[in-house]
Order: C-alpha cells, then sequence, then structure tokens
C-alpha cells in the first residue's frame, strides 16, 4: 500500500542574490517524499541540486511555492521554527560527513539527540542502537580523526537515524568514499528507507552525481537547470540491488 | 552535551587556551592587586575612626580627615555633655609633628594622644609593652613596622618631640598610616605637655550617645548648640576622610583606574580568543543549526566556553593573587593588599562578566551564520 508523503513541495522557485545579478535557481519543482523509498536527485553540477535539498531540509525557504513537511506548512515559518520543525522532523547527512572532531562516535550520535532536547536516561542506549544499527557498535568510543570516511559517513548515518526523523537527507553520501564505503554506505540507506533492521521505515532523498548509487535506488528524480525533467521508477516486483542480496542472504541463513 | 562540547572546543586547541588563560590571569591578578591595594587603603584610612568609641565626633569646622586636626576649645565638650542624649565626651589631641631620632635625623609623625581611663581612641594589637604602660613616664606606643623610620629598635629606646624626652613603652603590630607617617600613641595630657598646648584644648571631642538615642538626632542637636565646630556621626567623618584621601588625593582613582584597565585588558584578550576559536568552529556551528539547534543552544556552547575559561582563569589568577598578597604581607609594606570574602566573590562576578562580554562578539558572529554553509564544503 502506497504512504502518505511526508515531505510535499509544491512549484518551489527560489531566486538567489539580489537585483540585476539574482540568478533562478529552482523553476517551479514539485515532488513527494514518502517513506519506505530511497529517492535519487540527479543532475549536473549548477541544476539546483543542493538548493532543492536545502530548502526541502527548511535551511532556505522558497520565493514562491509551498513545502509541507509531516503535515507542518513550513511558509512564514521564521528561522527559529524552521529550525525546530528540523529537528523535530528531518535528518541530514553531508558530504564531508560533518562530525565533530572532538567528541566521539557516540557522543556525536548523542548531540544530535542533545539538540533535540532527548536528555533521559534512554539516550545512551538510543546513540548505541543507531551506531549497532550502521555497524559501529564496536567503534563508539572513537574519535573521527581515528576513523576512516567510510566509518565517518556511517557515524553521519547513525546520527541522522537516531532521532527517529521523518525525512532523512544526504547530500553527496558517497562522493568522499571509495566504491566499496560508498556500496556500503547506499545499502544502509536503503535499509534505512525500507525499515529492515529497525522499528520504522524511512523517506530517504540522497543528491548525487556517482552513478554507482542507481542500484539502490527506488525512485531517481532527473533535476536539470532549476527543473526536475525525469523521474524513473523501480518497476514493481524488480527488487533493488540491496534488496536482491539480502534476498540471497535469507536464503543462504534458511540452508544452514 | 553543551558543557562536553564547549570543554572539548577549549582543551582542542591547548596553545589558544593558554593564551586565553594567562590574559584572564594577568585580568585578575592586576584587578585583585589594585582592589586589594584600594581596600587596604580604606582599612588603614579609617583604622583609628573605627577603633575610636565615639559615635559622633566634634571637630574644627572643616576638618578633612583624622590626621589633620586643628585645636578647638574644650568649651565644646561642656556644651556637648548637657545636650540631652550625650553618655560622655572624651577629649582626643591628634596632630602632625617631627620625631627626633636618637642618631640624628626627624621623622614626620601623627601624634595620638587619649586617656586610657576615658575609653577614646587606644593602640590595639599591642605585641609587646600594654596600653597601661602608657600611664609611665615619657611612654609612647609606636607599630613595630615603624621602628626603623623612627630610629629606634624596641621598647625602651628613646626619643624626642618638640624637644620633650619620649620613651617607647609598647609596640603594635599593624596599625599602619595612608600617609605613611607613623602614628605615635601616648595620654591626652602628655600630647598636651608636647604640643605646648593648653588644659583647654582638644582636637576631637568622642561623643557616645546614651543607649536607645539616636546618633542622627543627637548629631544634629549637637551642631544646633555647637555653631562653631563641626560635628559628625563617625559614619560621617569615616567618609570624608575616606572622600579626602582617596578621591581627593587622587590615589584611590588611580587604585581603581588600575583595576579597571585590568578588566578592559583580560576582556579584549578573552573576547579575541573566543572570537577567533568561535570561527574556527564555524563549521560546526553550522552544522548543530543545520541540525536544528536553537541559537540559544549554540550560544549556550560560546557561554560554557566562556564560563569554563572564566573558572579555570579565576582560580589561576586567585591562586597568584594571595601567593602575591603572602609575600607582601611577610615584606610588611607600608600599603598592605587585603583580601576578604567579598573580595574574592566580587573578582569572580567580575571574572564571568569579562568572559560573558567577551563572548559577545562571538556570539554575534554565530548569530549570523547561515546553516547552508554545510553543504557548500
Amino acid at each position: 500500500m502506497t504512504q502518505r508523503p511526508v515531505l510535499v513541495a509544491t512549484n518551489i522557485v527560489k531566486d538567489l542574490g539580489h537585483g540585476a545579478g539574482a540568478v533562478r535557481a529552482l523553476k517551479g519543482v514539485s515532488l513527494e517524499l514518502r517513506p519506505g523509498e530511497l529517492t535519487l536527485l540527479m543532475g549536473p553540477s549548477g541544476s539546483g541540486k543542493t538548493t532543492l535539498l536545502s530548502i526541502l531540509g527548511c535551511i532556505l525557504t522558497p520565493t514562491e511555492g509551498m513545502l509541507t513537511v509531516a503535515e507542518h506548512e513550513t511558509n512564514g515559518l521564521n528561522a527559529e521554527e524552521l529550525a525546530d520543525l528540523r529537528r523535530r522532523h528531518v535528518g541530514f547527512i553531508f558530504q564531508s560527513y560533518n562530525l565533530f572532531p572532538t567528541l566521539t562516535a557516540e557522543e556525536n550520535v548523542r548531540l544530535a539527540l542533545d539538540v533535540r532536547g532527548d536528555r533521559g536516561p534512554g539516550v545512551l542506549s538510543r546513540a548505541q542502537r543507531a551506531l549497532q544499527q550502521v555497524g559501529l557498535g564496536h567503534r563508539m568510543k572513537s574519535y573521527p580523526g581515528n576513523m576512516s570516511g567510510g566509518e565517518q559517513q556511517r557515524v553521519a548515518v547513525a546520527r541522522a537515524i537516531a532521532g527517529k526523523p521523518s525525512v532523512i537527507l544526504a547530500d553527496e553520501p558517497t562522493a568522499a568514499l571509495d566504491s566499496e564505503n560508498g556500496n556500503a554506505v547506499m545499502e544502509l540507506l536503503s535499509e534505512i528507507a525500507s525499515g529492515s533492521g529497525s522499528d520504522a521505515q524511512h523517506a530517504v532523498l540522497a543528491v548525487t552525481h556517482d552513478p554507482r548509487t542507481m542500484k539502490y535506488a527506488d525512485r531517481i528524480l532527473k533535476i536539470e537547470d532549476g527543473r526536475i525533467v525525469g523521474e524513473e521508477r523501480r518497476p514493481e516486483g524488480v527488487d533493488t540491488i540491496h534488496q536482491i542480496a539480502r534476498g540471497k542472504k535469507r536464503k543462504t541463513d534458511a540452508k544452514s | 552535551m553543551t558543557l562536553t562540547l564547549a570543554f572539548r572546543n577549549l582543551f582542542h586547541d591547548r596553545v589558544r587556551l593558554a593564551v586565553t588563560l594567562v590574559g584572564i590571569l594577568f585580568a585578575i591578578v592586576l584587578i585583585a592587586v589594585q582592589l586589594g591595594l584600594y581596600l587596604g587603603a580604606n582599612q588603614i584610612i579609617t583604622a583609628t575612626i573605627d577603633h575610636a568609641k565615639g559615635d559622633v565626633w566634634i571637630m574644627a569646622y572643616g576638618n578633612k580627615n583624622f590626621e589633620e586636626a586643628q585645636p578647638i576649645n574644650q568649651r565644646a565638650r561642656f556644651v556637648a555633655l548637657s545636650t540631652p542624649g550625650v553618655a560622655g565626651v572624651v577629649p582626643m589631641i591628634t596632630t602632625f609633628i617631627d620625631w627626633k631620632k636618637p642618631d640624628g635625623g626627624t621623622a614626620n609623625i601623627v601624634l595620638v594622644g587619649a586617656d586610657a581611663e576615658d575609653g577614646g581612641l587606644q593602640p590595639w594589637n599591642i605585641v609587646e609593652g600594654s596600653a597601661d604602660a602608657l600611664g609611665t613616664r615619657d611612654a609612647v606606643i609606636i607599630d613595630k613596622t615603624y621602628l626603623e623610620d623612627l630610629g629606634v629598635k624596641g621598647v625602651g629606646d628613646t626619643a624626642q618631640i618638640n624637644g620633650n624626652r619620649v620613651r617607647v613603652a609598647g609596640l603594635t603590630d599593624g596599625i599602619r598610616s595612608f600617609t605613611t607617617t607613623p602614628f605615635v600613641f601616648t595620654t591626652l595630657s602628655r600630647a598636651r605637655s608636647l604640643l605646648s598646648l593648653g588644659p583647654d584644648q582638644m582636637m576631637y571631642g568622642l561623643v557616645s550617645v546614651d543607649p536607645g538615642a539616636n546618633v542622627d538626632a543627637v548629631s544634629k542637636a549637637l551642631q544646633q548648640r555647637l555653631p562653631d565646630v563641626q560635628v559628625m556621626t563617625k559614619e560621617e567623618f569615616r567618609n570624608r576622610s575616606l572622600n579626602h584621601w582617596m578621591l581627593a588625593t587622587g590615589a584611590g582613582v588611580a587604585l581603581i583606574g588600575g583595576a579597571i584597565l585590568g578588566l578592559i585588558v583580560g576582556t579584549v584578550i578573552v573576547a579575541q580568543t573566543l572570537y577567533s576559536s568561535t570561527k574556527d568552529h564555524l563549521n560546526e556551528f553550522a552544522t548543530l543549526r543545520a541540525l536544528g539547534s536553537s541559537a540559544g543552544y549554540i550560544h549556550k556552547v560560546i557561554l560554557s566556553q566562556a564560563a569554563l575559561s572564566a573558572a579555570l582563569g579565576y582560580a589561576l589568577g586567585m591562586a597568584i593573587a594571595l601567593l602575591i598578597i603572602f609575600v607582601t604581607e611577610s615584606m610588611a609594606l607600608p600599603l598592605p593588599i587585603v583580601m576578604t570574602p567579598g573580595l574574592a566573590a566580587l573578582l569572580f562576578g567580575l571574572t564571568l562578566f569579562m568572559c560573558a562580554i567577551s563572548a559577545i562578539a562571538a556570539i554575534s558572529k554565530v548569530t549570523r551564520i547561515d546553516p547552508a554553509m554545510v553543504f557548500a564544503r
């Protein structure tokens, strides 16, 4: 059954700059993100991917159009109200990980929960569970400087999912990784979207240039010159590479 | 987590932390010494007035401070004694005069003459001899801090005041003078004799009021009945002496000025280091903002950094200030540096204030932060 969208963008227009130097970066973008789907937003440099991601994440406000996140309309909200919406409903994964170098992996995840105001006794176990979910149960006390790029990005994923957001937005999550680590991160995002290994499905949108990531997508949006110019959806009944791998693993486990 | 993040940010760059702490430390030491000297000066300026038993003081009109008194007629004493609410009036002599050292040379002193049996002002903190010794022939009591200045070695040594022999009969400890002119205590009659004053003359009349009487009302009544002299409550005379020595002479202004300078220097150093630390961590603050933190959360991190710097700098600064006070105390300098719990608390408050003010520039920087910069890397 198709789930209700958790993020709805309608006719988003964004002008950057002022006066004669102003540039229309987005020219009427509409899209919906639903739980259970890993959506890729692909397009050339300067096509408006990052601007769109910033608007969907309530970091930038659109010049025109309407954005609804978790059934909250964002039009007219001030910076603090948008920040409140972000911390309650949006998880971010950045290209350069953006971890705090002076905090351990576990503290980085706990910090994201602290920002949300989650400070109860269960916070530590929630942070640890998120790290275990991304396969870093053994690296909780490690500092980012002592971790590989792949591990750092997995900490960033744990940070994004720890607060159980409605939407996870990833900016070029594999750009700084080799193919092995890039695949691992994409598998993780696919798992998070589908809800396998956790209690809930998420809507995941990843901005990417990387064609290696396409095989993990449930849907691919193509953006050019500030407009969505194409949408490909994985046909019903065709598994993503991640789902195929999981199916094989299940069969192997059943045999053994 | 804000405190953890602030702590880690602070200790991440040890060199910058050291610069910050040295800045706070110097500011604290400078302020502590300047304010300590100010308090010390206050204490020694008012010590004689505080130790005198008079609730109300009668003195020559226009008298600016304890030391520079002019003679008035004893008639004022008798008028005062007949005023309702007055329990007693003790005459006292105080004046600057030369002290001739036994081995030659002179030193300026403040001679204080009051009778032990009348109360009034008697030497305190006596460490050798006793106040009763003033009853013996030619006896005076001086402070051991000034033995060298007065050219004597201790009890039993003699000198001359106004051509009359005096003998050191006791020593006090810590009765210092703001003017660095030593106090020399003796009896009222001996003081009159040394100064060639008549028995009808005195410099001060120390009035004690009846139990339950209103000091201000008695003071006003006395002033009405004694229009030719000045009548002040102890508190008023205390403030007048303080104002004269600390403000009119500029000494207090210099000390307070030094403390303010310390505060400014400390604030600038802490502000500079805190601002550069914030600039270095700008991307982290942008990440926090992107993750949805409120502006207040980020301000809390910066203020925690400032508060941690303040606490560390204060602890180090106070340790050094106390060491300086200990060393100067053992040297028995003419002007003591005083540290009181109140001053220590004030210094802590000033350190927090200095660090909070320093955080303003850093806070204004992060307030303008654009969380979208996290995508620009």
